[in-house]
C-alpha cells in the first residue's frame, strides 16, 4: 500500500493548544481595536466635514480679460503683498451658496452669469436696462488693489478690475432727490441653492449714501487678478467698498436704485445689534462677540492691527465729518 | 472566546479619537488647512471637543437605558478626551489665533459672553481631568467625586451656549447638540426620579 501519511511534523513546530488560542483571541481582539478606533476616528471625521475645510486645489479657469486703462496709482493700489488667487477664489462668504467658506467655490458654479441683465432705476433722470456685458464696455475698466476686511476679522489684499460706480451714477443722472444707492442680488433658488434654506431675508440687499457711492474708492468690480470674476466672487458685477466691511460689497447685483430713503440693509436686517448700516472698519467699535482692534490677513500667523477706516481715513474720514461712528457703526 | 475586559476597547477610543488631532496638527505644520487655517483648527478642535464631551455624558444613559455595561468603561477615556481637544482648542485660540496676547485674551475671557463661557467650560474641565484617576476617586470618597463630575454637564451646556454664539447666523447644528445633551439629562433625570419613587414606596406607610 502506497497510503501513507505525511510525516508527523516534529514537536518543535507544533504550536501548543493554549498559544493557538490566545493567538486567535490575539487577533479578533486587534481586529477589534482597528475596527472600534476607524469607527471612532471616521465619526469624528465626519461630524468636522461640515465646516469650513480648505478645497481640493479647485481653482475656476475665468478667461483672461482685456488689460486695464493705465493701472491708477497712490490710494488705489496698495504696494502690500497680494493674497494669492487661490485663497481668493476659495475662501469666500457667499451665503447664496452655502454657510461655509468653501461652499462658494464649490457650488457657484450652478450661476448662470450670462446672459445678465442689471436695472438701474428710482431717483434717476435717465434709467437703465443694460447688458451687463454693454455696461462694462462702457467704461473703461481699472485695475484697482485694495485691502479687503471682513467682519470676521480676517483680511486680504485684491486685485480687483472694475468701474468706478461714480461713473456709472453720473451716466445715469442722480436727481437733487437721491440720497442712497440701493443694490438688490438675484433671487433664484435654482441658480442659488443657498436661497432654499430662511438663513437671510433673499435676496440679499446692501445700500450706500449717496456720497459714499460716488466716492471715487468705490468701484463696481467685474474681475480680479485680470481674469474675469469668478461666480462665487460675486460674478459678474460686485460692489467694492474698501473701508467698509465686507459683507457691504453685495455680490451679483441685478439692481441699482437710487433713493431718498436710507434703504434696509440684509445683515443689519438680521442683527441690528451686530451689523450697522455704515458698516464702516472701525477697530474701535468692537463687534459684540469679537474684538475688531486686530485682524489676520489671509496668508500670515500673526495678527495685524485693524487700521481706521481699513487704512483708507485720508481719502475717506471727511465723508463722515460730525457723525458719531460708536453710534452709527 | 470574546473576553469579558474587552482589553482592545479602551485604547482604540483613545488611537481612533486623537487620529483627527494628529491630522490636523500634521496638515497644519505642512499649511494645508486651507485659506485660514487657525480658524480651521479652531472650529474642528472646538467641535471635536463638545461631541466627545456629550459621547461620554451619553455613557451613563446608554447603559441605563440598554442595560449594557461597556458604556461605563469607556467613560473616562471619553472625558479625557474631551478635554485634550477642549485644550488644543484653547491652545489654538491662546498662542495660535492671540499670539499669547494677555492683554487681548483677558479682555475676551471678561467683557465676550461668547468667550466667557467656553473659557468656563474648559476651567470647568480641568479638575475632572485631574481628578480622573482612581486614586482620586478613593481620596474623594465616590458620593463626592460623582458630585464633582456632575460638573461634566454643566460644561457641556456651556459648550452648547459657546457654540450658539460662534455662528453668525444659523445655528441648527449647534442646537441639534443641545438637544443631545437634553435628551441625555433627561434620561438621567427621569432615572432619579424613578430611584426616588421606589425609595419612597419601600417604606411603611
Amino acid at each position: 500500500m502506497r497510503d501513507k501519511l505525511p510525516p508527523e511534523p516534529p514537536g518543535s513546530e507544533v504550536t501548543p493548544e493554549k498559544l493557538y488560542l490566545r493567538r486567535r483571541e490575539f487577533i479578533k481582539n486587534a481586529g477589534l481595536f482597528a475596527g472600534t478606533a476607524a469607527v471612532v476616528g471616521g465619526g469624528l471625521y465626519l461630524l468636522g466635514m461640515k465646516r469650513t475645510r480648505p478645497m481640493d486645489g479647485f481653482v475656476p479657469d475665468a478667461g483672461t480679460v482685456a488689460q486695464p486703462v493705465a493701472p491708477a496709482q497712490g490710494v488705489f493700489v496698495t504696494d502690500e503683498p497680494r493674497t494669492p488667487y487661490e485663497d481668493i477664489t476659495t475662501y469666500n462668504n457667499f451665503y447664496e451658496f452655502g454657510l461655509d467658506k468653501n461652499d462658494p467655490a464649490r457650488r457657484a458654479h450652478t450661476l448662470k452669469t450670462r446672459p445678465w441683465t442689471v436695472v438701474i432705476d428710482g431717483e434717476v433722470h435717465k434709467p437703465w436696462t443694460v447688458d451687463v456685458d454693454q455696461l462694462i464696455s462702457a467704461f473703461p475698466l481699472e485695475e484697482r488693489v485694495y485691502r479687503m476686511r471682513c467682519v470676521e476679522a480676517w483680511s486680504m489684499v485684491i486685485p480687483w478690475l472694475g468701474l468706478p460706480l461714480g461713473k456709472l451714477l453720473d451716466r445715469v443722472q442722480p436727481t437733487s432727490f437721491a440720497k442712497y444707492v440701493a443694490f438688490t442680488t438675484l433671487e433664484d433658488p435654482e441658480q442659488m441653492p443657498g436661497q432654499k434654506s430662511p438663513v437671510l431675508d433673499w435676496p440679499y440687499v446692501e445700500g450706500l449714501r449717496l456720497d459714499e457711492a460716488q466716492h471715487p474708492l468705490t468701484l463696481l468690480a467685474t474681475g480680479l487678478y485680470g481674469k474675469q470674476l469668478p461666480p462665487q466672487n460675486g460674478a459678474p458685477l460686485r460692489l467694492v467698498v474698501p473701508w467698509k466691511y465686507g459683507f457691504k460689497g453685495i455680490k451679483s447685483i441685478v439692481r441699482i436704485t437710487l433713493t431718498r430713503e436710507q434703504p434696509p440693509t440684509t445683515w443689519n436686517l438680521a442683527n441690528k445689534r451686530e451689523y450697522g448700516f455704515y458698516a464702516n472698519v472701525n477697530p474701535a467699535v468692537d463687534h459684540p462677540r469679537w474684538s475688531q482692534a486686530s485682524e489676520r490677513r489671509i496668508g500670515e500667523g500673526a495678527r495685524r492691527p485693524t487700521l481706521p477706516f481699513n487704512g483708507y481715513a485720508d481719502a475717506v474720514a471727511g465723508l463722515y465729518r460730525g457723525m458719531d461712528l460708536k453710534r452709527d457703526f | 472566546m470574546a473576553s469579558s475586559k474587552l482589553p482592545w476597547l479602551n485604547p482604540a477610543i483613545a488611537v481612533g479619537g486623537l487620529a483627527p488631532l494628529l491630522q490636523l496638527a500634521v496638515l497644519g505644520a505642512q499649511g494645508e488647512l486651507g485659506a485660514n487655517g487657525i480658524e480651521f483648527a479652531l472650529n474642528q478642535t472646538g467641535l471635536f471637543a463638545l461631541a466627545v464631551l456629550i459621547a461620554s455624558l451619553a455613557c451613563t444613559p446608554v447603559r441605563l437605558v440598554t442595560g449594557w455595561t461597556w458604556p461605563a468603561r469607556i467613560r473616562r477615556t471619553l472625558g479625557l478626551l474631551a478635554f485634550t481637544y477642549a485644550a488644543a482648542h484653547f491652545l489654538t485660540y491662546s498662542v495660535l489665533d492671540q499670539g499669547l496676547d494677555v492683554r487681548a485674551m483677558a479682555e475676551d475671557v471678561f467683557t465676550r459672553p461668547f468667550i466667557t463661557v467656553g473659557f468656563t467650560a474648559l476651567m470647568l474641565l480641568v479638575p475632572l481631568a485631574v481628578t480622573s484617576t482612581n486614586k482620586w476617586v478613593r481620596r474623594l470618597g465616590f458620593p463626592r467625586w460623582q458630585r464633582l463630575h456632575r460638573l461634566a454637564y454643566v460644561a457641556a451646556v456651556l459648550g452648547v451656549v459657546h457654540f450658539v454664539w460662534r455662528v453668525k447666523k444659523d445655528v441648527t447644528e449647534p442646537v441639534l447638540y443641545g438637544a443631545v445633551l437634553a435628551v441625555l439629562l433627561a434620561v438621567r433625570v427621569g432615572e432619579a426620579v424613578r430611584k426616588r419613587r421606589a425609595l419612597a414606596t419601600q417604606r411603611p406607610a
